[in-house]
């Protein structure tokens, strides 16, 4: 219980930060953000993330779903090719080309990390702002939902939501990793809209009469998105090992006609012994990009936070 | 007939766990229209509150209001939230302390103003608009048409309360409260303000309730003044009745303090002593007793009635005399 506590405290205060200067605030925070060597590189590896997992397909050198003879032909118990000519890293353990495969996986890596972000963010967010915008019990009761989840390690949600479904897909992984986000968008926004409610300028359109919807979704949500944006960024980070995890685990889609890195990951440690570079690399990839994503959001984090203005 | 007319308002804050906080104790005092009526008094003294709960903007819970407040013959304190709000921004406008945190920072100023004239007017968008630029123009922003467009945070200090002041006087209410319009502005600004306060109420039916911790402030604007000390209105009078002869031993004190230009070299100011926040309440005597320089027995023991005396309301036992008010003056 005491646990509990901590966990949504330290969220409410994040969100209590929140919209303290609108627009200008987001202006000073970027300028902020360019000179922070931390952002920058968080930034560089983010994009070239995204960029590479979008042109992945077209710059792969050979096809990463096709089993190529000249791979399989030397591939024995003991013995799987390393780098040759066309084929930079040489082969997996089934005989496609390892490089390209492990290119191809970042794209499956980034939609699933999105789409698991999105999802968590929507429900989230609409769990959050009803709490925030009606309060009461309303409040009360989504919140107690709320802590329960919070309460429980986020890994282990996932892995037993995932394990609620049959058979392991791309859609498991998807729904299991976002789910297991929503509790802390819900919080966040919720800390942040209370927050709002309080302020001078909300308390100000309220004395202009202004409609309680207007109210709602134009003076206090807008003021509230902070937080939450930073959340969906480190969140992002989250979803990716998460979701590598599940993968890991055999909670994914393990058919071979979908490079992902978690699941490499998994297959690779039959053959440590032979090639240990066929986990190395994907094990490489998930923490790279999974700080990338933290380094960028933590420092978002800190540019916004009033507190260190000017 | 007053356009406000506030009657017996009390104001009781009551948290779980804590006693009963008397913020507001029985307040009249009534708004005739186009007149301007100061609220003046200490840090705590309740002028706020007593803001808030003519607006009915304290929370519900929480806040136990208690009285009347009669706008033009509509009981406020018993209208629906609905029907409130219908009022709030078209019948009655109110001015923050703070112009930076009371506009909303994501959306421009010209918005913050249509956004009135569209809710209560029933105007479409680009009437608002239109009316959003000579609202500024009226408020003397200079190159109106291009300030609409802007953020608040791309404003200066001056300039924001002057937007806010466009806001609240959008839509042409009949009571404008202002409170403290004008603390958080640097000095040469805040004159420009009261000026341009001053400028759109009068000749207008407007009329305002203009609060102030600084008399000086009440000086050029008021037409009667209350002055209000631990939730109470001690002295009431007309302007310069009230400058000229303070009686209650609290506003005397009050303009002693206030640093005169025309005061000899040398001359020390006289604070009062205390503050607000040790007050004691009012039952069983003067709330005013501990730091007053006339008090008497009786005013730890009997708690001084509102009587109208000398063209004026006190609330005082032993006020102070016209003749040391006079001598007062003459050590100066
Ligand atoms: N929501 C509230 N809950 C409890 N007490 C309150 C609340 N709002 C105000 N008070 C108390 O009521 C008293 C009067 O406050 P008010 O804000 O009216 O003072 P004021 O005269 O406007 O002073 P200032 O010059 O500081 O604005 C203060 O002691 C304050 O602590
Ligand atoms: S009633 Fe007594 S204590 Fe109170 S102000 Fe008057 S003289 Fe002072
Ligand atoms: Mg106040």
């Amino acid at each position: 219980m005491k646990l509990l506590k901590r966990k949504s405290d330290r969220i409410d205060e994040l969100a209590a930060g929140a919209g303290e200067g609108g627009t200008s605030l987001a202006a000073d925070a970027l300028k902020r953000m360019a000179r922070s060597p931390v952002a920058v590189v968080g930034a560089g590896v983010v994009a070239l993330f995204v960029i590479l997992s979008a042109i992945a397909p077209w710059i792969a050198p050979k096809d990463p779903f096709t089993r190529y003879p000249e791979l399989r032909s030397e591939l024995t118990p003991t013995n799987i090719p390393g780098p040759m000519p066309g084929f930079l890293l040489g082969s997996d353990q089934n005989g496609y080309d390892f490089f390209s495969r492990l290119l191809v996986a970042s794209q499956q890596t980034l939609i699933v990390g999105v789409l698991a972000t999105l999802l968590g963010l929507t429900v989230g967010m609409i769990i959050g702002g009803l709490a925030g915008a009606l309060g009461g019990w309303v409040d009360s009761a989504l919140m107690r939902l709320v802590d329960i989840m919070l309460s429980l390690p986020a890994l282990l949600l996932a892995i037993s939501i995932a394990a609620l479904f049959r058979e392991g897909s791309q859609w498991t992984v998807i729904i299991a990793v976002g789910t297991v986000s929503v509790p802390i968008f819900a919080r966040l926004l919720r800390g942040a809209m209370l927050a709002q409610r309080e302020s001078d300028h909300v308390l100000a359109a309220t004395a202009l009469g202004v409609r309680r919807r207007t109210v709602v979704f134009r003076h206090m949500l807008p003021n509230s998105l902070g937080p939450v944006i930073v959340q969906a960024t480190l969140t992002l980070a989250a979803a990716i090992i998460e979701a590598a995890s599940l993968s890991f685990l055999g909670l994914g889609d393990p058919s071979p006609r979908r490079a992902e890195w978690g699941l490499m990951l998994a297959q690779a440690q039959r053959h440590f012994e032979v090639k240990p570079e066929l986990a190395f690399y994907p094990a490489a990839a998930i923490i790279i990009v999974a700080l990338g994503f933290t380094l960028l959001g933590e420092s978002m984090r800190e540019s916004l936070d009033p507190k260190n203005r000017r | 007939m007053p356009l406000l007319d506030v009657r017996d308002l009390s104001v009781v804050f009551k948290r779980k766990g804590t006693a009963p906080f008397t913020a507001v104790d029985n307040v009249s005092f009534a708004v005739e229209p186009g007149q301007t009526v100061g609220l003046v008094g200490e840090s705590g003294s309740g002028k706020s509150v007593t803001s808030l709960a003519v607006m009915g903007l304290l929370p519900k819970r929480g806040a136990h209001v208690t009285g009347s407040v009669n706008f033009d013959g509509t009981e406020l304190l018993s209208l629906s939230m609905k029907e409130l709000r219908n009022r709030r921004g078209r019948d009655l406008g109110m001015v923050f302390q703070d112009p930076m945190s009371s506009l909303n920072p994501v959306i421009t100023v010209g918005r913050q103003i249509s956004e009135v004239l569209q809710r209560h007017r029933g105007q479409d968008r680009k009437e608002a608009d239109a009316g959003a630029v000579a609202m500024l123009d009226q408020v003397g922003i200079p190159d109106p048409a291009r300030r609409v467009g802007e953020y608040p945070h791309q404003l200066s200090g001056g300039m924001r309360q002057r937007a806010l002041i466009a806001i609240a006087l959008a839509c042409r209410p009949r009571l404008l409260i202002a409170d403290e319009p004008t603390t958080a502005l640097d000095v040469t600004i805040q004159a420009q303000i009261l000026k341009l306060l001053a400028d759109l109420v009068r000749g207008t039916e407007t009329a305002m309730i203009m609060i102030t911790h600084d008399l000086g402030v009440v000086a050029g604007l008021c037409d009667e003044v209350n002055v209000m000390y631990g939730g109470k209105i001690v002295e009431r009078a007309e302007r310069h009745r009230l400058f000229a002869e303070p009686r209650h031993p609290y506003t005397h004190g009050l303009l002693r303090s206030i640093p005169r230009l025309d005061a000899p070299r040398g001359e020390k100011l006289v604070p009062i002593k205390g503050s607000v926040v040790d007050n004691i309440p009012w039952e069983g005597g003067c709330a005013f007793a501990p730091r007053c320089p006339n008090a008497l027995q009786r005013c730890r023991q009997v708690m001084p009635e509102l009587e109208p005396e000398d063209a004026r309301h006190l609330r005082c036992h032993n006020p102070v005399q016209p003749a040391a008010v006079a001598e007062g003056r003459a050590e100066r």
